[in-house]
């Protein structure tokens, strides 16, 4: 078939931003500085074209007014007279080529008849003034990732390069059987790690006596489906298994049913209990609607809404490919919320990242095995590939956070989440249309099984079992996987409009382990499914059955759809040009049966699948390598010594607490029209919010309010502690923003380095009791607060080895909480309103700065503080506190309300001056406390608050009994001054005295222009 | 939420008592509610909700149909008196923004586009739907005689901002009061978010933007804190000549611009909307980016 090779350029005059942003890269990554760079689009139609049909698609592809096109090359012009270096970069056969895809079409539209074959697009850099080897390196360093891209780079003159990354081969499906019964243990070890199961020894013994009991051995589908199954992504072992712990006292329990059942669902379960025995909800109303069995958790929201959200991580794919790993991290869990019960409808996303520093200069890899990309490039791309999914997706971002520690060198955290609204009730099928909950799933035997969506290939084999071991130089290529937005999202559509036709019985996301775990589990409510995977359409041949089971390639969902709406369904997707294709159907037989054609796959009990996976009793030990020896007097004595002006300074220019909003207004928060408190707020738009809001549907103005707690340098100290605070963090900041008090729910996301005892890891039995006393504070703080957990996910082997070097990740726990108000115009935000307002301290601060922003700051400054303890959080009394607030607030006795959080009360502080443009003129007592220890303690509980001059009174009488302290006013002057009171046991004087102005400088410099 | 008690506060209003007061504020009556308005919708479009509320909340009956059913079916767009190019990402915004979604109603719709047009239709643009219509040829529509049969060559792109990437973050326009451009007739000024990574206006020629210019077809334009037209970076976020933010055709009744104005439908999307509201009397019944669409509606019911 012959090839056409089409090349657009920005018609000369014309500003080449493409190029002007590599120029900048290039020069502040690398100072690198060529002569000249131009770039241009590169198309391959490989779709049997004439010339002249060739000679069209260029014309409709190329703007008439600003662009140039060719048909095979542009000319290549010299400068000075040199010639440039043309650097040609395009994907991998196979890797998912969204531009190509939308070529093909525009190609198809403009000749008015369909298209065989594939249109695949690069990009060139045309760059004049370097020489090649350095081009080369800079190409790889930038430009380029070899795991998913191929590049070329010639001087001209070149030759038309017409080759193009067909992928597949003629390889003839076929099933091999793997000889498990008589398998030795070092060869069924073996047998694990060279296939890439992530499979244990003895859950290799368990499948082998599984299939001796059978008298065969399982096919290599089999055992794959089962290492996909049983991963530890996909089945939570660490979480599921019963737990031997000696605690910190010595003592030992045995916690029997697990860590999940006894802490992470008991105190959904037990909050429930509450909510019943106190009859907060009215009869058939209960606020959860659905919880731990679905996609994602459901609340009830109003009488036409429920909420349903999820938080995902994706680390491992975004170590190996940034871009595409996280972008897949987006639109991942966009299919969770929007799969969950017969689908909801997306509204919002939030993300989170813990990264190393990236501040180093790209080419200094002191400290960074091989192998492992600069945290700078990892940054970049993960940022880029959540902007893409997200902004293509239309969902507007709520919440965005960044940390940074060089324990996550080796495993970056990617968070992303998606809050959607679930209608109360969707019309059931034609033609009677009966109204019916949408939470449920009512799947039944025989209905088929639909695939629907993006196409199978080779990407993201394995990505299950990858995530669940750690990062070495074997992780394979193929884990990575690629969004397409575009087509993802003309695959929700069409689903909106089938669930709103009532064409099908239920859906879920084909995420971590492809087809052999979303129809795996779509199996279960009928107890059986049987699927051809013949049937299955394929981006290319020659995938092995195994293969296309197990594929993670994306934007595809696994449908039910009952056979009298069958016809409907298949045709509403052919016109909305979305791919549907009909698998098999549901059974009841209690098996999951896979065929190709005539070939016999896969033949499991479901109860195998899903209960046969032996749950040894794992080690906790709490056994920390050294204990913490609490100073406060030598910490106290050296606190008195800060200068706290310039301390807050140097935490405002720390990576952690420095503004972001460079990076964060490249996400869309806008789209939708339903913002009401923005992320990124203030005068100049830089100051993150305490929490966000929005509407929920247009016309109506209740709203959903997200905030969150994440503090994993606690977990130095004590995981408890950090649960604790993290809990109090994410519901203090929804309920700043006006949340009411009886409607928050919250999700847990645990990641953790490997805590199973090993070689690799000698401390596992430490880490395990730190995961025990995670899940205890976190079940302590929901039952205190009234906090349901509604959905959660664990990511256990945040580890890297490479080069012989082992980078784990702090123990990380993530809360985040979703509140509601029935007013979104009645929400707050930390900004101070006007001159002559009261400021107060609600809550009081103690002498805890472990694990703090100031702590580390002074350890990296070379003059570490004397230990203090952490914030404890006494859950009882910041639970009154919080009521009281709540009743202030809606009493509207109060005009700002923001939260003390990292960097402590005068980082609060920051941000009230740095939003406002307003001052602060404001007085500490210092009888129990040095100021030092009041501005920057990170004790948890605590809310800064502002009133009017008249409403001080009343203030005072609604929240005097919860630790409340007055500190002074808001000024005209954009001053942030702190002083201490004359009556002070240390004295009267001024700690802080500074200008917004030094505020600001310092607040944009950490992060800017990375 | 279920208790109009709840905590003795008062609560916001329903959809119909918004609309009410909306349409009292516009002083809009039964005949806004005869309007009908088309929102295309699909291929990666995606602002379908907010698009729809605007006109909604302003009385007027409107139908989201997917661009695959109004290209089986052009009749439909005969029905419609106001056609919406709405926002997204139309196929990913590959290639170029909106070209092959441009491309596709080239081919499929180009003749009743043009003849919708010609009979007097109305038609608005936001941020990618603007990105279509110029490389349809609707904006800034024909230079001379309008053909209408046919659409008019594209004479206008939208290329890439000088800063490279999408920013969102809210821009002030200023009207101009001499255009023909009955989307704006009134208003003074407008603010609103600016969502693109594509959004810099460049003409065919100096001739065509002299002519644009000196008929006033430039009828908004991003401005700086003293209110005057800029080309500089951030208060026009993509470098704009002259501050051009959108453009109408010669009759006004077609109107396209970058920033999204369908996103100010409340008064609380406003970035600023918690100082505004300090001291303030009453809350305002509605965001301010509603009035280009109050006009549209107006001018739909005068035809």
């Amino acid at each position: 078939m012959s090839v056409h090779r089409l090349e657009i350029e920005v018609r000369p005059g014309l500003v080449d931003p493409l190029a002007e942003a590599t120029r900048k890269r290039l020069e502040t990554w690398l100072e690198l500085s060529p002569a000249a760079l131009q770039t241009r689009k590169s198309y391959h139609l490989d779709l049997g074209l004439s010339d002249e049909e060739a000679q069209r698609v260029l014309e409709a592809l190329v703007d008439p007014v600003a662009e140039i096109g060719a048909l095979g090359m542009l000319p290549d012009p010299e400068r000075d007279g040199e010639a440039p270096w043309i650097l040609s970069v395009g994907f991998l056969p196979g890797v998912t080529d969204a531009i190509g895809h939308s070529v093909r079409r525009a190609a198809s539209d403009c000749l008015r008849r369909s298209l065989d074959g594939h249109a695949y697009s690069s990009t060139l850099y045309l760059v004049w003034g370097v020489d090649g080897p350095t081009l080369e390196a800079a190409a790889r360093e930038l430009l380029y990732n070899p795991l998913i891209e191929r590049h070329s780079l010639v001087q001209a003159p070149r030759s038309v390069d017409l080759r193009v990354p067909r992928a597949g081969s003629e390889r003839a499906p076929g099933v091999e059987p793997v000889a498990l019964r008589e398998a030795d243990d070092a060869t069924l070890e073996r047998i694990s790690k060279e296939g890439m199961l992530a499979l244990t020894l003895a859950e290799m013994q368990a499948i082998a006596a599984h299939f001796r009991g059978l008298g065969r051995d399982p096919t290599d589908a089999e055992l794959e489906c089962l290492a996909q199954t049983w991963s530890e992504h996909c089945k939570h072992k660490i979480f599921a298994s019963p737990i031997r712990y000696v605690d910190p006292q010595g003592d030992e329990t045995l916690i029997e049913r697990g860590l999940f059942r006894s802490y992470v669902r008991a105190a959904t379960e037990a909050v429930a209990d509450a909510r019943k025995q106190s009859g907060a909800d009215p009869e058939g109303e209960d606020f959860l609607v659905s919880v731990f069995h679905d996609n994602a958790g459901v609340v009830r929201f109003t009488e036409a809404d429920h909420l349903v959200y999820k938080v995902e991580t994706h680390n491992s794919p975004s170590a190996l490919d940034p871009y595409g790993g996280a972008m897949t991290g987006i639109v991942g869990v966009n299919r969770d919320s929007f799969g969950t019960g017969l689908g909801a409808d997306l509204l919002s996303n939030v993300w989170g990242y813990c990264f190393g520093d990236p501040r180093g200069p790209l080419r200094d890899r002191s400290g960074l095995p091989p192998g492992l990309m600069h945290p700078r490039r990892i940054r970049d791309g993960v940022h880029h590939g959540v902007i893409d999914g997200g902004n293509q997706s239309g969902i507007p971002y709520s919440r965005g956070f960044e940390l940074f520690d060089g324990r996550y060198a080796g495993k970056p955290l990617v968070y992303c989440g998606t809050v959607a609204a679930m209608p109360v009730t969707v019309p059931g099928p034609p033609p009677e249309r009966a109204p019916r909950p949408t939470e449920d799933k009512p799947i039944a035997v025989g209905d088929r099984v639909v695939m629907v969506g993006g196409r199978i290939g080779k990407d993201g084999i394995h990505g299950a079992t990858f995530s669940s071991v750690e990062l070495d130089e074997s992780s394979p290529v193929q884990a990575v996987q690629i969004g397409d937005p575009i087509t993802q999202k003309m695959m929700w559509d069409f689903l909106s409009e089938a669930r709103d036709r009532g064409l099908y019985s239920g859906m879920t996301d084909n995420g971590a382990g492809g087809l052999s775990s979303s129809v795996g589990e779509m199996a279960e409510a009928t107890n059986g499914a049987r699927i051809d995977l013949a049937k299955a359409p394929l981006k290319y041949p020659g995938l092995a059955p195994w293969e296309i089971l197990i594929s993670e390639a994306q934007e595809r969902m696994t449908v039910a759809v009952p056979p009298a709406q069958l016809d409907a369904f298949l045709e509403l997707a052919a016109r909305r040009e979305v791919e549907a294709s009909v698998l098999g159907e549901f059974t009841d037989d209690g098996r999951f049966r896979v065929d190709y054609g005539a070939l016999e796959v896969c033949d499991l009990s479901l109860e195998f699948m899903h209960d046969g996976v032996p749950l040894p009793t794992l080690e906790a030990r709490w056994s920390p390598a050294q204990a913490r020896v609490v100073d406060a007097g030598a910490a106290e004595a050296a606190l008195a010594q800060l200068d706290c002006g310039a301390a807050l300074l140097d935490l405002l220019a720390r990576p952690n607490l420095s503004a972001n909003d460079d990076r964060a207004r490249s996400y869309d928060h806008e789209v939708k029209g339903l913002s009401v408190i923005k992320p990124l707020l203030g005068v100049e738009g830089d100051v993150p919010s305490t929490a966000t809001a929005m509407r929920v549907r247009h016309g109506r103005d209740e709203g959903v309010i997200l905030g969150e707690g994440i503090h994993p340098w606690l977990s130095d100290i004590d995981t408890e502690a950090m649960a604790r605070a993290c809990v109090d963090e994410g519901v203090r900041r929804v309920l700043c923003a006006g949340a009411r008090l009886d409607r928050i729910a919250a999700l847990d996301n645990f990641c953790w380095p490997d805590p199973i005892q090993s070689a690799k890891t000698p401390d596992g039995h430490h880490k395990l009791a730190q995961l025990v006393r995670c899940c205890q504070g976190l079940y302590d703080a929901c039952l205190a607060y009234g906090v349901p957990l509604i959905s959660g996910k664990d990511s256990m082997k945040n580890d890297a080895f490479l080069g012989g070097v082992k980078i784990s990740i702090p123990p990380t726990l993530l809360v985040s909480v979703m509140g509601q108000t029935p007013d979104v115009g009645a929400c707050l935000d930390l900004e101070p309103r006007a001159a002559g307002d009261r400021v107060y301290l609600l809550g009081a601060t103690a002498l805890e700065l472990g694990a703090s922003e100031l702590e580390r700051a002074r350890a990296d400054a070379g003059s570490p503080l004397p230990p203090t303890d952490l914030p404890r959080t006494d859950l009882e009394a910041c639970w009154a506190r919080y009521g009281a607030f709540a009743g202030a607030r809606d009493a509207g006795l109060i005009r700002s309300a923001h939260v003390c959080a990292r960097g402590g009360l005068a980082l609060s502080l920051a941000h009230m001056v740095l939003a406002s443009g307003l001052g602060l003129e404001l007085e500490l007592d210092t009888d129990g406390l040095s100021a030092a220890a009041q501005l920057f303690a990170e004790s948890t509980g605590r809310i800064v608050l502002t009133c009017a001059e008249a409403q001080g009174e009343a203030v005072e009488a609604a929240l005097g009994a919860h630790g409340l302290q007055r500190l002074g006013r808001v000024v005209e002057a954009p001053t942030l001054r702190v002083s201490t009171g004359a009556g002070s046991g240390s004295g009267s004087g001024t700690v802080i005295d500074t200008t917004l102005a030094a505020l600001r400088g310092r607040f944009g410099e950490a992060l800017h222009g990375l | 939420m279920d208790s109009e008690q709840h905590q003795g506060r008062n609560f916001g209003t329903s959809f119909a008592a918004k609309r009410t007061a909306i349409m009292d504020a516009f002083e809009l009556d039964g005949a806004a509610e005869a309007v009908r308005v088309l929102v295309p919708t699909g291929y990666g479009l995606n602002c379908e909700a907010e698009s729809a509320a605007a006109f909604e909340l302003l009385g007027a009956q409107v139908e989201q149909v997917h661009v695959s059913d109004l290209l089986a079916e052009p009749g439909r767009l005969s029905q419609a008196s106001i056609l919406v190019f709405i926002g997204g990402f139309s196929f990913g915004d590959h290639v170029a923004s909106g070209r092959v979604f441009a491309n596709r109603m080239r081919f499929g719709l180009g003749r009743e586009l043009a003849r919708f047009i010609a009979d007097g239709g109305l038609a608005v643009g936001m941020c990618n739907g603007f990105q279509v219509m110029t490389k349809l040829g609707l904006l800034p529509g024909a230079l001379g005689e309008a053909s209408p049969e046919a659409l008019a060559p594209q004479q206008v792109s939208i290329v890439g901002n000088d800063r490279l990437g999408y920013r969102n973050a809210w821009v002030r326009m200023r009207v101009d009061p001499e255009s023909p451009c009955v989307w704006t007739r009134g208003v003074e000024s407008i603010e609103s978010p600016s969502r693109h990574g594509e959004g810099k206006l460049v003409f065919a020629s100096d001739a065509v933007r002299d002519q644009l210019f000196a008929e006033r077809r430039v009828p908004v334009r991003y401005v700086d804190a003293q209110g005057e037209a800029t080309s500089e970076w951030p208060a026009n976020p993509n470098g704009s000549p002259d501050g051009a933010a959108g453009l109408c055709d010669a009759s006004g009744r077609v109107f396209g611009l970058m920033p999204h104005p369908e996103a100010f439908l409340y008064p609380e999307n406003h970035p600023r909307w918690l100082a505004r509201r300090f001291g303030a009397e009453a809350r305002p019944a509605f965001g301010l980016g509603l009035q280009l669409y109050a006009n549209g509606v107006r001018a739909a019911t005068q035809t």
